[in-house]
């Protein structure tokens, strides 16, 4: 595997950290099967590829890119909490409901930034070539944003978010009011979404309908390796699991693009993956019981 | 191809020291890649390998040829390019938009060929369809539309109104629609427009143009090429002729199409290519459009649509599907 494949794989993975972040305060943490993201992700890809080509600065355009993920999520959340709409199901329709309005903001289905300016060129240090400079930006950026949840998360409001996740009942009679912190939930966790869209639109050469296929499914397996290799109930741990979650399974797809022995093919790369994937789940489990083995039960 | 990792390293540092000395024989590689996988992307690709093969260059003479397909992810279309890049072969074939976009967006020294890509420089590939000065260039798999039109008319000469269906997120179609929106009313016709946003709408959507249009033509669409039988009901149902503009669309059931041979496309772009190996600047050559295209008539599909072909019709045709 090359350096330049290593390098890619921690910018993409680290972009897909800022997803994994957003799914676990969505599918852990309030417990809400959120498929928003899928339409999220690419949101904050057209908003902020269709800002930029705009002309408006790349650092504003980022941040209207966030702010509409969190809008987006928050009205999921709205569907679910005051027109009681299940909750999948409120996120389908907002899913739905976002490949349509992606479709109104670029006015197209692709809107390219290849010659236009981004966060990573206008932060990109001279002498420091752009695909080490960017997973290099990228990694202050998932830096903060995981000890600003991990602080969020140990405020009042945060905590009545955790609680209203665990257990809704006990957290209304101790008077959190649950409607607001999953208003609240979903769209931070949107936001991230949204920012990881703008972030990889920026990265990638522009923004495309299609890229928020799937988002929710590597999302999800994101969090589940982070959790399977570092099991904790601490948010410092977990918050810090999911992101190294999600660099670790797009290194599995960079393996996977080097395997071609065995007579594998390129079709058959989302099958290597899966199978990886499956190895780093099972290492946790049978180190266990080897070690209960050895244990003397 | 099977290679230990010594020996992969071993070829990595030749590929380095190819780069420094450029001309050795025997290090030359192409590497290939497109979002997804389908029969004409498919046929591309062979069209590539058929013109590596015909120019001289094959896996037996050294040539190292490695395809990887997204599988129509673009995170995963992002991870090949830089795999690619890391990989330093001498050029990059990227087929279909998002593809060429990541690899465009991952490198500006590695020589990159496009292919089926409609719309070069709405996509930012290239300034303008003129020789790009930069490490791009390319064929373009867009249709004229003009000739469309001219088909459109020959088939239905009476028709009016034309309807197409569209996945609307597809960029290629957008472009030709958009393009059709202009070009029609010059010759004395209208565009009206349903949408197919997955493959399972395209039917309603041809079900929705029965009486307010006289023909429909459809581009090379995904969603609309994947569900071709759903519109050839609905034409044979209401009397509506169909107009294609992939020539396999005719075999399933369109009465005409005046479309791109992808496997000559692919011919084409591998001539592109042995360009590049051979020393010469991508930024110095022009990008392409398909030069040769292929009528395809259906006579039978026609009698079942309502409308007879003419004998001159026929006649031009490449062939005649019976």
């Amino acid at each position: 595997m090359s350096i330049y494949s290593l390098w890619g794989a921690l910018e993409i993975g680290l972009i897909f950290g800022l997803v994994a972040l957003g799914v676990l305060i969505s599918f852990r943490i309030l417990r809400f099967p959120d498929l928003t993201v899928d339409g999220s992700f690419p949101l904050g890809g057209a908003v902020a590829a269709t800002l930029i080509s705009a002309g408006m600065d790349p650092f504003t355009s980022t941040l209207v890119a966030t702010l509409a993920g969190a809008f987006a999520g928050s009205i999921t959340g709205w569907l679910n909490v005051k027109l009681k709409i299940m909750d999948l199901l409120a996120s389908i329709l907002m899913m739905i409901a976002l490949y349509s309005i992606n479709l109104r903001i670029m006015g197209r289905p692709n809107v390219p930034l290849i010659s236009d300016p981004t966060v990573f060129t206008v932060l990109q240090p001279e002498g420091l070539s752009d695909y080490i400079a960017r997973p290099m930006i990228l990694l202050v950026l998932v830096v903060v944003v995981k000890f600003a949840l991990d602080w969020y998360f140990a405020t009042q409001t945060g905590l009545a978010m955790r609680a209203t996740g665990s257990n809704p009942r006990m957290a209304r009679s101790q008077g959190v009011a649950t409607g607001r912190a999953v208003l609240a939930g979903m769209a931070i966790s949107n936001a991230l979404c949204a920012l990881g869209g703008a972030l990889f639109a920026q990265s990638q050469g522009g923004a495309d309908i299609s890229m928020g296929i799937g988002t929710i499914v590597i999302g999800l397996a994101a969090v589940i390796v982070g959790e399977s290799i570092m099991p904790s109930r601490k948010m410092m741990i977990a918050t810090l699991a999911v992101i190294i979650g999600a660099v670790l399974y797009r290194f599995f797809i960079a393996l996977a693009l080097n395997i071609d022995f065995i007579g594998l093919q390129a079709q058959d790369l989302n099958l290597v993956t899966a199978v990886l994937v499956t190895i780093a789940l099972v290492i946790p489990l049978v180190r266990k019981r080897l070690r209960g083995k050895t244990g003397g039960r | 191809m099977k290679f230990s990792t010594s020996a992969k390293l071993f070829f990595g540092a030749m590929a380095v020291m190819g780069t420094l000395a450029p001309g050795i024989a025997g290090a030359q590689s192409v590497a290939v890649t497109s979002i997804v996988e389908h029969p004409a992307l498919d046929a591309l690709k062979d069209g590539v390998k058929q013109a590596l093969t015909e120019g001289g260059y094959t896996e037996d003479k050294g040539l190292k040829w490695q395809f990887q397909t997204a599988q129509g992810n673009t995170a995963i279309a992002a991870q090949i390019a830089r795999k690619f890049v890391g990989d330093q072969p001498d050029v990059i074939v990227a087929i279909a938009t998002p593809s060429a976009q990541a690899v465009v967006a991952a490198t500006k020294t590695i020589p990159v060929v496009y292919a089926a890509v409609t719309d070069p420089v709405a996509a930012q590939l290239v300034k303008s369809m003129e020789p790009s000065g930069t490490n791009v260039t390319g064929v373009s798999d867009s249709l004229a539309l003009e000739k469309q039109v001219e088909l459109i008319k020959k088939v239905v000469p009476a028709a009016k109104r034309v309807g197409m269906v569209y996945n609307p997120g597809e960029a290629n179609s957008v472009v030709v629609v958009k393009q059709m929106r202009e070009l029609l009313p010059k010759n004395g016709m209208s565009l009206v427009e349903a949408t197919a946003a997955r493959t399972v709408d395209v039917g309603a959507a041809a079900r929705s143009l029965v009486g307010k249009v006289d023909v429909i033509y459809t581009n090379t669409d995904n969603n609309v090429v994947s569900a071709y039988e759903s519109l050839v009901k609905v034409g044979t149902d209401a009397k509506i002729p169909l107009i294609a503009s992939d020539t396999d669309s005719v075999k399933r059931g369109a009465i005409a199409a005046l479309g791109v041979n992808y496997h000559d496309l692919g011919i084409q772009t591998g001539k592109m290519v042995i360009k590049i190996l051979k020393g010469q600047a991508p930024g110095t050559l022009a990008s392409e459009t398909s030069d040769k295209l292929e009528l395809y008539v259906n006579p039978g599909a026609a009698q079942k649509q309502g409308v007879t072909l003419s004998d001159a019709l026929i006649k031009s045709a490449t062939q005649v599907v019976k």
